[in-house]
């Protein structure tokens, strides 16, 4: 029974929220690496491009709620994605058309590109903080828990609750239906094999007859749909913050290095290897060796690695470890 | 002379500019931004050496600016007694253990050859040390933290004059970018900008959260300062004296004497704050000249041609025997070293410490925007970029304001888009900033005042 327990505290309070932060960094890890693969740089715009994205998300969520609709337990957000992504996609592509195209075609070097990137990431905070404001802001509605604690302990006697907030479902649902079909569109049709192609070898590519502006303009759509359902799940699962959004950026470019940039199968998994890092390393496991070891042996202390205030600097330190032992990241890179 | 009419120009109306906000908001305003526009100045040649020299691209400004505020604290501050005595052995036990663990990872890494087992042998040492770090110093922390947690609650610094803590300041962040060369360097531009970006976040969290070192998100304030106190010059008959010539002439006109006082009064207030920013002025200059005349010296020195060589065409410059790794480990230790001083000088003209305020936005990628902007690779082009991107970065919320007001006059008061315009005038300067850095790098990508080389 209290092996069960112990099970139980693991799941309520590391594997559960590890997974669904997982799942959130993952998808913007897999943005980071389309961009780094095809587009050839790192682009420093990407948490203010999720934050854009969601902005339009919440925008049209007060909105509906305003007239009235909803989707009973789900958060009306969901049905916004749709339009959000389309926005976003439009802003993507008015960017790449206004900025990023004429250094592509001028064939600058990476570091070129990276540096007008964060020239896009200023003028995108800009226009969220017109827009929108700073503050922050939480947008969901509908059932907040599927699973309550009390609900659970009375189903199974045991003594801990095990909570599963409809959000952490949601995410951990969807990222999955998403980057399954993305998966999908990169493996098994010929615009994904083109795309992959193209990301290998640019000239040779080019000679085989793929046009490269339908290729870019295919990972901008990718890429901007991803981001967009990224940052609404973060929105909804947390809040919507435009300065958590900048700032979470950097564990989401350690996810995609660690994942070995470029390579997205990498990228989905460096989110979930980097989200387990830092809250198996940062959580207070007391309660779990009470359950586990015997009374006499029971803790004292917090059993913390590392107190939670270090929950970025993990991320960082696993990024530095692999950037000095295998640079091209745990799962090879470049193999998109 | 007639090469450097565009330099000349360019700083002309950049002094204009800003004589122009001391004429038009006041000499007060002016003398801050003059003040902050020489601090990022600093930064600028510091960032300038590594990008524009070397084509080192460091986004880790951020964690050397806070490793020089954080030397202010070090070396300024009284130290704190009490803290010291109970936590002070144990801290310094941490520290001697701390070297130990350097000093055997750097013995095994000689002595053993490479293999699965020296790599084991090196996570158990570190293990074993944060182990032992932990152990050694948690109650201490406890300790120390619990000395006056109101008003110390830290170890207090060296009690030092807070101009030493300039030069800690660049040490301090030498030796930060020395371990980050160690580590870094041998990486590709994009990652080694990840990298930086991601070493100098760990180096804020921590001096945020370790308490004990500098009071962490609790500031420290009321530091020592190089210039006099305002309150103590408005006492002083020496300045009142001072005041009362400059302004002779406005004063004769007051016929009534308690009206002259109370004028005078005022004036004394005025002069004050505008004399202790002055005395900042005048250090703030004379670290940048010495700073500029040493780069300059560098630059067109045959290790300036070296650097360039290097930064243009390694392998060919490492084919010609010139040792790369050392020599980049070298400017960006220089370079970071710069950006230190510059952290220093401004906790120092702030008097205050506030590790909350480090955020990558204000003090690593405006300082980019600066360097590009202002022109890389060139000095006198790397201070003008500083001078003009913070004059925007503090003048684009007013001048927002005032288009806004132009372009919405004919809307009502109560209009929800004027309204909203308005409040967020302040955001204006991220979009003045983002536009100034495209407008650059698409059409002047060389920077206003583009890298010159001299050919003897």
């Amino acid at each position: 029974m209290d092996f069960i327990n112990a099970i139980i505290v693991l799941l309520n309070y590391t594997i559960i929220p590890a997974l669904t932060y997982g799942s959130q960094l993952a998808l913007g890890a897999i943005f980071v690496t389309l961009i780094y693969g095809i587009l050839r740089f790192a682009n420093f715009a990407t948490g203010d491009m999720m934050s854009f994205g969601t902005m339009f998300a919440v925008l049209l969520t007060y909105y509906f709620q305003s007239l009235g609709m909803n989707l009973g337990i789900f958060p009306t957000a969901l049905i916004t994605i749709p339009l959000a992504t389309f926005m976003m996609i439009l802003y993507m592509l008015c960017i790449d058309k206004f900025v990023f195209e004429y250094y592509r075609i001028k064939k600058s070097p990476p570091v070129q590109l990276a540096m007008v990137s964060v020239g896009v990431m200023f003028v995108t905070q800009a226009i969220i903080r017109i827009i929108i404001g700073p503050a922050d802001r939480t947008f969901l509605d509908g059932k907040k828990f599927i699973l309550k604690a009390s609900e659970f302990k009375e189903m199974t006697g045991l003594n801990e609750g095990l909570t599963i907030k409809s959000t952490q479902a949601i995410t951990i649902v969807i990222t999955m239906i998403a980057v399954s079909i993305m998966f999908w569109f990169l493996n098994k049709t010929k615009t994904g094999t083109s795309m992959r192609a193209y990301s290998d070898n640019e000239d040779l590519a080019l000679l085989s007859g793929i046009d490269p502006k339908k290729v870019v303009l295919i990972t901008w759509i990718i890429a901007g749909i991803l981001a967009t359902i990224g940052g609404i799940l973060y929105g909804l699962d947390k809040s919507y913050r435009p300065f958590v959004y900048f700032n979470n950026m950097l564990p989401i470019f350690a996810a995609a290095i660690v994942g070995g940039i470029g390579n997205p199968f990498g990228a989905f998994l460096g989110g979930y290897v980097i989200a387990f890092a830092e809250i198996f390393l940062t959580y207070a496991y007391k309660k779990f060796f009470t359950y586990i070891l015997p009374d006499a042996l029971e803790p004292n202390s917090m059993m913390q690695i590392l107190s939670t205030d270090y929950k970025f600097a993990v991320s960082f330190s696993i990024l530095v470890i692999v950037l000095l032992f295998r640079p091209s990241g745990i799962f090879k890179g470049k193999t998109l | 002379m007639r090469q450097y009419t565009n330099v000349i120009t360019a700083y002309s109306i950049m002094f204009a500019l800003i004589i122009l906000v001391g004429i038009f908001q006041s000499w007060s305003i002016a003398l801050t931004i003059l003040n902050y526009c020489l601090i990022s100045a600093v930064m600028t040649i510091g960032a300038n050496i590594q990008w524009g020299y070397a084509g080192l691209i460091n986004f880790g400004i951020m964690g050397y600016t806070a490793l020089g505020g954080l030397a202010v604290v070090l070396v300024s501050v009284a130290p704190v007694g009490e803290a010291w005595r109970v936590g002070g052995i144990n801290m310094m036990i941490c520290l001697g253990v701390i070297v130990g663990m350097v000093f055997s990872i750097r013995f095994t890494l000689k002595k053993i050859t490479k293999s699965k087992n020296r790599n084991y042998l090196i996570t158990a040492i570190i293990i074993i040390g944060i182990l032992l770090l932990r152990l050694i110093s948690a109650p201490a922390i406890e300790n120390i933290e619990a000395v006056e947690p109101a008003k110390t609650g830290f170890l207090g610094g060296l009690g030092l004059p807070v101009l030493f803590s300039w030069i800690a300041g660049a040490f301090l962040a030498g030796g930060l970018a020395f371990v980050v060369g160690k580590i870094a360097l041998g990486l590709r531009a994009d990652y080694l900008a990840i990298a930086t970006l991601l070493i100098a976040e760990i180096v804020v969290s921590i001096i945020k959260h370790e308490d004990w070192l500098a009071r962490g998100v609790k500031n420290v304030i009321g530091l020592k300062r190089p210039a006099p106190y305002e309150i103590n010059l408005q006492q002083s008959q020496w300045f009142i004296d001072l005041v009362e010539k400059f302004h002779s002439g406005k004063l004769a006109l007051i016929n009534s004497v308690s009206e002259k006082q109370e004028v005078l009064n005022q004036l004394v207030i005025d002069a004050s704050s505008v004399y202790v920013k002055l005395c900042f002025t005048g250090l703030f200059l004379t670290v940048v000249i010495i700073l500029l005349i040493v780069t300059q010296k560098a630059l067109y020195s045959p290790w300036g041609r070296m650097m360039r060589a290097i930064r243009d065409n390694e392998e060919a410059a490492g084919a010609m025997g010139k040792n790369v790794v050392k020599q980049h480990l070298l400017i960006f230790i220089l370079g970071s070293a710069i950006v230190g001083i510059a952290g220093a000088m401004m906790v120092t003209n702030d008097g205050l410490f506030t590790p909350g305020s480090y955020r990558p936005m204000r003090y690593t990628f405006v300082i980019w925007v600066m360097v590009i902007v202002g022109g890389t690779g060139n000095n006198f082009g790397a201070i003008l970029g500083g001078f003009v991107v913070w004059f925007l970065w503090v003048e684009a919320a007013p001048i927002a304001l005032f288009f806004i007001n132009l372009f919405t006059a004919h809307l009502p008061e109560t209009n929800e888009i004027r309204v909203h315009l308005i409040n967020s005038a302040p955001y204006f300067r991220f979009l003045v900033i983002g536009i100034a850095l495209l407008v650059i790098m698409r059409f002047r990508p060389q920077g206003i005042l583009p890298e010159k080389i001299i050919k003897n």
